[in-house]
């Protein structure tokens, strides 16, 4: 029976609730740390992009922490079999007046969807074959700068997002910075909507722009020669609210296309137009099996006329939310450019996922 | 050969960006009540118990969805940009989704820390707080203590009375309005928890399996004997063998009623139940849960009405 006053809640229970996953008091104001180990193994067939036999790919330790009422700061380090990287490392300010967000520091780029995911995340053991081929590969844009974004008025129901970055111009091989003035700019448009409580549509539209190396150890002016890169994506998504870690269902596309400015084989200047894609498709078949497939076509960057293609089925096996075990065949028609054809790739690849510590879940 | 502008470009950019967000400036409350947002749907049936028609409550999660498993979607962003007040369980139940969402909301007055992020498990008394070192051996375990404290008559009458205070806080004008309030929901409250004790009375102590350790708080103000769990751990799918020892354990202690939350596949409590000769129950753990759950007081009318239905059946 209830007494004729709310006994208080115990002393101890009036804990300081933090953002994250603090477990005493002596961690209360150290960031949350985590750790994610990506084992990777790979057998088969690949004469052009072959990959270790068996490599801890990647190490990824995440600090994650409140900075002071106005912010937070998230850092992602990255140890792979051959350095260290700062995957990102950003402070965003979450109090600004007008609704706008602002993030600093280094983090992917807002560009499409898949450049924002990181490797333990991805929904296959590797990157679609446009993200090498268009955008940078595993890093992709991945730069130092300045992010704003604000929701955008929209109809009711309806999500608007706008972002406009600007990063110093380095990521990967896809842009270049030789000046100081040659930073490159992404902007991103997201249009979001609920078609019912368990299915949703999630529509965007990205713009890239920076400098190159093509014309780097030429008779040209190496800051005359930009990339511009444009992305298109859409995803549908369906979940079940009362079986959702049962069911679920993914499809996805993103289109890519790239106008880079080369030299051509004649040594004149050139705007090399290329364009990729990838379609996967992802089904939950019960709490722990999900199953997948992908579709990749892509032309390469510097030659737009060779097209790679590819496909990829991916089932996952989940022993906790906390770890997976993947298997992955992977298939790939590939340009061969030292024998001048295309050659068959055939690959098994294996993957295994394990979480320690307080990982912040990422932005859906 | 081109030769382009990029400054021109960026400054461009942000200049629209900072246009658009005078021309559009945030829309404020048109009838003046406190925006209320929760992450589940029992603060949000406490919650517009103090705060009446002053204010407009919405849940992210649905009652019938696992708290511990929501999706991040943007469509709540839009909700929680406008919010005055966010009420979270707390205890590292929504770790998950919601930190995400408090940060991309773009919305000062709910950061945490900020007077509008309200933690309602610094109001409630918690349950099977971890002694000693805390690892995931233990499954998905919460550090913190277990987050399923609403479950509790007492603690709903503690958090309404924090929900009261937070109120007043933010709207001192209307202090008399939510105590009033606050005092009919005791009164109503303590009549109705007379009549649930009285109709569990003559169960105490029987003794049920659970499929989640969601039910501390209400078999220990109800009297019950919470003595097994279809998860072998919290988190962690059952296992065959898990099971096979669960079957043991309910035949050796003769333990009747399975309780199974409405988010969980009942092949394995199902299983369990023939080979036991128990009887499997559905229990909602939070209001809206089903459609006539529709406030506090309905959550254990609909609970505890199953229950006894249940250990009826199965004496």
């Amino acid at each position: 029976m209830l007494s004729n006053s709310p006994a208080p809640a115990p002393a101890q229970l009036a804990q300081t609730q933090t953002y994250g996953g603090a477990t005493s008091n002596a961690k209360l104001l150290n960031p949350d740390i985590s750790l994610i180990g990506d084992f990777i193994g790979t057998a088969g067939r690949n004469t052009i992009s072959p990959s270790r036999s068996l490599e801890l790919h990647e190490s990824e330790v995440g600090m994650q922490a409140i900075i002071d009422p106005y912010a937070r700061a998230d850092a992602f380090i990255s140890f792979g079999e051959e350095g260290v990287n700062v995957e990102e490392g950003y402070v965003t300010f979450t109090s600004l007046p007008a609704g706008l967000l602002l993030k600093v520091g280094k983090m992917r780029a807002e560009f499409g969807k898949v450049n924002t995911i990181h490797n333990h995340a991805l929904p296959f053991i590797d990157r679609p074959l446009v993200t090498n081929n268009l955008v940078g590969g595993e890093d992709g844009i991945d730069d130092a700068g300045i992010s704003l974004s604000r929701f955008l008025p929209a109809p009711k129901e309806w999500f608007l997002q706008g972002t406009a970055q600007v990063y110093r111009g380095d990521s990967s091989d896809v842009f270049a910075a030789h000046r100081r003035q040659d930073v490159s700019v992404v902007g991103h448009l997201r249009v979001y909507r609920d078609l019912g409580e368990s299915t949703n549509l999630d529509l965007g539209a990205s713009y890239a722009r920076g400098h190159n190396g093509a014309g780097v150890g030429t008779t040209f002016d190496p800051a005359n020669f930009l990339t511009n890169l444009y992305s298109a994506d859409a995803t549908i998504r369906w979940k079940p609210l009362r079986r959702a870690m049962y069911h679920s269902f993914l499809f996805r596309t993103e289109l890519f296309w790239s106008a880079r400015d080369q030299l051509s084989p004649l040594n004149t200047f050139q705007t090399q137009h290329a364009f990729g894609l990838y379609s996967d498709a992802e089904y939950r078949v019960n709490r722990r099996w999900t199953l997948g497939g992908r579709f990749d076509r892509s032309a390469r960057a510097a030659v737009g006329s060779l097209t790679d293609t590819g496909f990829s089925s991916i089932l996952t096996y989940w022993p906790s939310e906390f770890s997976q075990i993947r298997g992955q065949y992977r298939y790939g028609h590939l340009w061969d450019a030292p024998n001048d054809r295309f050659t068959n790739a055939n690959e098994f690849l294996f993957q295994f996922l394990f979480v320690m510590g307080a990982h912040g879940a990422h932005p859906f | 050969m081109r030769n382009v502008s990029i400054e021109t470009r960026v400054l461009a950019l942000l200049a629209a960006f900072a246009l658009l967000s005078a021309v559009f400036p945030r829309p404020a409350s048109a009838d003046n009540k406190l925006n209320v947002m929760t992450a589940t749907t029992d603060l949000a049936a406490l919650a517009q118990e103090i705060g009446g028609d002053k204010v407009t409550v919405e849940s992210v999660a649905r009652g019938y969805q696992d708290p511990h498993f929501v999706e991040a979607k943007p469509s709540f962003l839009l909700k929680l940009r406008h919010a005055d007040l966010l009420i979270i369980v707390g205890l590292e139940l929504e770790i998950g989704w919601l930190p995400p969402l408090i940060s991309q909301s773009t919305n000062p007055k709910i950061q945490v820390g900020a007077p509008g992020y309200f933690d309602a498990s610094r109001f409630a008394k918690i349950l099977e707080i971890p002694t000693g070192v805390v690892t995931r051996a233990e499954g998905d375990v919460h550090p913190l203590g277990n987050p399923h404290y609403w479950l509790d008559p007492e603690n709903g009458l503690r958090i309404a009375k924090g929900i009261q205070n937070k109120l007043s806080e933010m709207r001192p004008n209307d202090a008399a309005y939510f105590a009033q309030r606050y005092d009919s929901f005791e009164q109503r409250l303590k009549q109705a928890d007379e009549k649930w004790l009285a109709e569990m009375q003559p169960y105490t102590g029987r003794k049920i399996v659970t499929y989640h350790r969601s039910w501390p708080n209400f078999a220990e103000h109800f009297g019950l004997n919470v003595v097994g769990y279809v998860e072998p751990r919290p988190g962690i799918p059952p296992s065959p063998q898990h099971t096979v020892e669960l079957i043991g354990l309910m035949k050796r202690d003769s333990v009747k009623v399975i309780v199974v939350e409405p988010y969980f596949d009942l092949k394995t409590p199902n299983a369990i139940a023939r080979d036991t000769g128990a009887q499997v129950v559905v229990l909602m753990p939070s209001v809206g849960g089903e459609k006539e759950i529709t406030d506090y007081f309905k959550l254990f009318d609909y609970d505890i009405a199953k229950l006894k239905q249940t250990f009826d059946t199965t004496k």
